[in-house]
């Protein structure tokens, strides 16, 4: 996977919003990299900011009241932070494309969902309505809708939640962007349908050879869908590396408390669920050391004073925190003494 | 973040602390003081509390600030343009339009409150029954309702006040009777949509009972919405009275309301201008102020906005 | 739809039925009868024209007969003006209201919406406040202020429009205008938080990310969606124009079917109050039941759900 080009880099992405009690820094200083024909996954609780870094990729996120503070967005080698409405017009959609946590909401309810497709193909392939029809057809055909011919003509509440999110995604790849957000794409869907919905993009980003960033707050929708993981915390990255990485060798004690807050059906795994007490900081203030000390079994007072440097595990993995500095005491990898 | 005066001391474990991870950096206000706090911003809306008060205010002492009776007539002093004897002239029978105002301001706002307050009550008894019992006794309440009110409010009131004569009484009790579908409408929806909610749900599995349900969850959470519609329907009664008056279904004479006051002057509209400008100024600041709160109101009180 | 349709037709009639039964009771629960102001008419005469009016009969017989006549369009004869039946005042009033009404409404609906967007569009800005405003003072000032104002205004002082009257094309634009403001008021007011609401709705973000244009996002899915709750008030916005139109032909010396209404209430002229009353009903509960039918058509949810 070395040698694949760079599709996207975020470097230092600062994005604040300024409500009436002050500016909220939602994402501060966060930087990652997708490849081409790549998955990686953004994973957090809520409020971490992931939701607001893939929509600033977009630049979706509603300016006034939020804005890019600093940094870059480079993708395909341009920084899309300098680019205009007008410009940003032309990439989304047949550049990056977006699907949304909510399929109920997420559809215009009173358009056709054909006519939904066909918006962008219109707009970004000069097809004319016939050949954008045929194209809609397909893309309906291809999400595994049956009946595409009928269905093109109905309205989003004819389809179910799992329907509509096919739908979703059919609009979304409708003009084979080179990336596709999905943000937290499953997790307003039955529990079946989910994995329907992630086998889909699986197999469409096969054929399509689609990069894709996964929002979500459920390691276990990532584990087999990702190859790359960044986690994410109160608006920082704090841990990033491949699948293996984060699932057998990870370092930061949140990434172990997201591990073993999730339930786990090998049975040789009899060890309990163990949350996470407390909650994340409120991004009004955020604290001037590690953002998870306050929560953070291991936590020491350098922790609470200073934020901890980048370090890297390997070539792929790297991590920010105080447990890897050479005078911190060795702690126990539960992840990893947990296996043995 | 520089990386200085690190310590063997500070890579001791000392372990998570739960308490300083809850602790709030944002003020944490209640439903009212986070209303109260957005009211306050709008300065419109403390602008019209101002001048709700103020009129009120005049409304009680405007009569007695100049030396006539409402309805005393002085044949020397006819049609008198505004001056230092009578700040807001007089009309075709010499009497003062100022003391005239208050007086129909103490009217007009007595009937505005009056139907307000009995709008209210019957709204929210046959709005609370309604969506409290459910089922067919709802649906059979809400159809009476639908039926009724699907004629304009005005229509009722014009047939009410022809069949129960003119007069102050007449007036509100006709608002009265004829005005209560919308309040228990909302009354009803509120009920019916909270009596879903979970923490009605909640409320009833810790072994509350009904009386608890109505006083603790079902009102408070339905106050919102009821204050701005109260609010709107003040100004609305005063307006329809305006109306009533005007096309001479109004109060009977000598009473004056702002609206009998409109109606006489604009009878010499051409001629004496400031006969209609000073009565309808009355009504349009009222109006006016009602309208602001009530917005200022609806924006304060909506949790949905709320941030 | 077209059981939806029946549906509605069938509330329609039923409405109209509980209104004109409503409407009669109360008129003939007035207190004595319609002649008795009208002093020293000799006994016998009165007898005569209780039985002219059918009014010597038991009052169900009396309500049977109304119903059986409303249906030939028959609403019995003026009390005040000899020789004239409803049914001709109401047929000579009614188009000329008509014609007040649509002019009022068309101009009230387009230029209410098209505040409204523009407000929301500049939301916060200069031109937002300035609809806002302009909305709050269309609701504060009644119309016979705005009459008054427009009358002596455009009327007298400039002399651009005749001050009263009806007749010319020229003739409708001071009334329609008073008539309007309040609906101009609502209707913007309405459509600014109806477009404020859809614009921020999921749909509104997935048309930006499908990279459709500022201008297709907003027409093409903000005003479409936002327009539907503008259909739903539309009843009541009907019945507030109507009520409106009492004053204005009043003002306006406008020879229309409010200014016989608020003529037939003051002389207490019984059958009329109750013709207009039931014509009044008949036309907006009709029209209510052509909003309800334009939602349907409008909202493809509407159509299956119920």
């Amino acid at each position: 996977m070395e040698n694949r080009d760079r599709l996207l880099e975020v470097k230092d992405l600062h994005v604040s919003f300024d409500t009436y009690a002050g500016e909220v820094k939602a994402v501060r200083g966060v930087d990652f990299h997708v490849d081409k024909g790549e998955t990686l996954a953004i994973v957090g609780e809520s409020g971490c900011g992931k939701s607001v870094t893939a929509q600033s990729i977009m630049k979706l996120i509603p300016m006034p009241p939020g804005r890019i503070k600093k940094g870059s967005i480079i993708f395909d080698g341009k920084d899309l932070v300098k680019f205009t409405d007008k410009q940003m017009e032309s990439v989304r959609g047949r550049e990056i494309s977006m699907i949304f946590q909510d399929p109920m909401t997420s559809l215009n309810p009173t358009m056709k969902i054909g006519k939904q497709i066909m918006e962008g193909l219109i707009k970004h392939q000069n097809m004319t309505k016939k050949e954008a029809k045929e194209r809609a057809i397909e893309m309906i055909k291809l999400v595994g809708i049956p009946n595409p011919a009928k269905r093109v003509e109905q309205y989003p509440h004819e389809f179910s939640g799992g329907m509509r999110q096919r739908a979703m995604i059919a609009i979304a790849l409708a003009c084979n962007p080179k990336l596709l957000i999905a943000d937290e794409p499953t997790t307003a869907l039955d529990v079946t349908i989910q994995a329907q919905i992630l086998d889909l993009m699986k197999e469409l980003q096969n054929r399509l050879n689609t990069s894709i960033i996964m929002i979500t707050h459920d390691l276990g929708v990532v584990a087999n869908i990702a190859h790359r993981i960044v986690v994410m915390y109160a608006g920082k990255i704090i841990e990033s590396g491949t699948s293996d990485d984060i699932f057998f060798n990870p370092q930061h004690p949140y990434t172990w408390g997201l591990l073993q807050s999730v339930p786990r059906l090998d049975a040789a795994n009899k060890e309990k669920l163990v949350p996470i007490l407390g909650q994340p900081p409120d991004l009004f203030k955020p604290p001037v050391g590690c953002p998870f000390a306050a929560r953070c079994d291991y936590a020491m007072p350098v922790c609470k004073e200073y934020y901890p440097e980048k370090t890297q595990i390997s070539e792929k993995h790297h991590v920010h925190c105080w447990l890897q500095h050479e005078m911190a005491p060795k702690v126990k990898n539960p992840i990893v003494e947990g296996r043995r | 973040m520089a990386q200085v005066q690190l310590n063997k001391d500070m890579f001791k474990i000392v372990g998570k602390d739960v308490e300083k991870s809850q602790e709030l950096v944002r003020p944490s206000l209640t439903y009212w003081q986070d209303a109260w706090r957005r009211l306050k911003e709008n300065k419109l809306a403390i602008l019209s509390i101002v001048m709700l008060a103020l009129l009120l205010i005049l409304s009680v002492v405007g009569p007695y600030m100049r030396p006539y009776s409402y309805d005393e007539q002085d044949f020397m002093s006819i049609n008198k343009p505004p001056s230092a004897e009578h700040w807001f002239g007089t009309d075709a029978l010499g009497r003062d339009i100022f003391v005239r105002c208050w007086m129909g301001a103490r009217v007009s706002l007595f009937i505005g409150f009056m139907t307000a307050i009995l709008n209210f009550t019957i709204g929210v008894i046959y709005g609370g029954v309604s969506g409290y019992l459910g089922g067919n006794v709802d649906i059979v309440m809400m159809r009476i309702i639908d039926i009724i009110f699907s004629i304009p409010q005005m229509l009722w009131v014009i047939l009410l006040m022809v069949v129960i004569g003119q007069g102050l009484h007449t007036i509100i009790i006709a608002f009265a009777i004829s005005g209560w579908g919308g309040m228990a409408r909302l009354v009803r929806g509120q009920v019916l949509q909270l009596k879903e909610m979970e923490f009605v749900l909640a409320a009833k599995t810790l072994g509350a009972d009904s009386w608890r349900i109505i006083t603790r969850h079902l009102i408070p959470n339905s106050m919102g919405p009821i204050i701005i519609s109260i609010t709107f329907a003040v100004p609305g009664a005063i307006f329809s009275e305006a109306f009533l008056s005007y096309i001479g279904l109004g109060l009977p004479l000598p009473l004056a309301s702002w609206g009998t006051l409109a109606s006489d002057g604009s009878k010499v509209l051409l001629i004496h201008p400031y006969q209609l400008f000073f009565p309808s100024l009355l009504i349009s600041i009222t109006m006016l102020a009602f309208n602001l709160l009530g917005d200022g109101l609806r924006d304060a009180l909506d949790p949905r906005l709320r941030k | 739809m077209f059981k939806y349709t029946l549906k509605r037709l069938g509330t329609m009639i039923l409405t109209l039925w509980v209104v004109v039964t409503i409407t009669f009771f109360l008129m003939h629960a007035i207190p004595g009868d319609p002649f008795t102001d009208q002093k020293r008419i000799p006994a016998e005469i009165l007898e005569n024209l209780k039985a002219k009016y059918g009014l010597d009969k038991p009052l169900v017989v009396q309500y049977f007969t109304y119903l059986k006549n409303l249906l030939h369009g028959d609403l019995g004869m003026s009390l005040k003006y000899k020789n004239r039946t409803v049914a001709d005042m109401l047929k000579s009033g009614f188009p000329v209201s008509a014609q007040l009404g649509l002019a009022a409404g068309l101009f009230g609906i387009t230029m209410g919406i098209l505040l409204g967007i523009v407000a929301a569009l500049n939301h916060k800005g200069f031109f937002d406040y300035f609809v806002i405003l302009l909305a709050i003072l269309g609701v504060s000032v009644p119309n016979f202020v705005f009459s008054a104002l427009f009358q002596y205004w455009f009327g007298v002082k400039l002399g651009w429009f005749p001050v009263a009257r009806w007749g010319t094309p020229y003739h409708v634009i001071l009334p329609a205008w008073a008539l309007g403001m309040r609906m101009i008021a609502f209707q913007a007011r309405m459509m600014r938080t109806s477009m404020l609401d859809v614009l921020n709705q999921d749909y509104i973000k997935t048309a930006k990310a499908k990279g459709l244009s500022k201008s297709v996002v907003i027409w093409r899915h903000t005003i479409r969606n936002a327009i539907l709750p503008i259909v739903t008030i539309l009843g009541p916005t009907i019945a507030t124009l109507l009520t409106g139109t009492f004053v204005i032909e009043k003002i306006f010396a406008i020879p229309g079917l409010g200014k016989y209404y608020i003529q037939s209430i003051q002389q207490r002229d019984y059958t009329l109050i109750l013709g207009t009353t039931v014509f009044y009903s008949a036309i907006l509960i009709f029209m209510i039941f052509l909003v309800d039918i334009a939602y349907g058509l409008i909202d493809p949810r509407i159509r299956l759900d119920r």
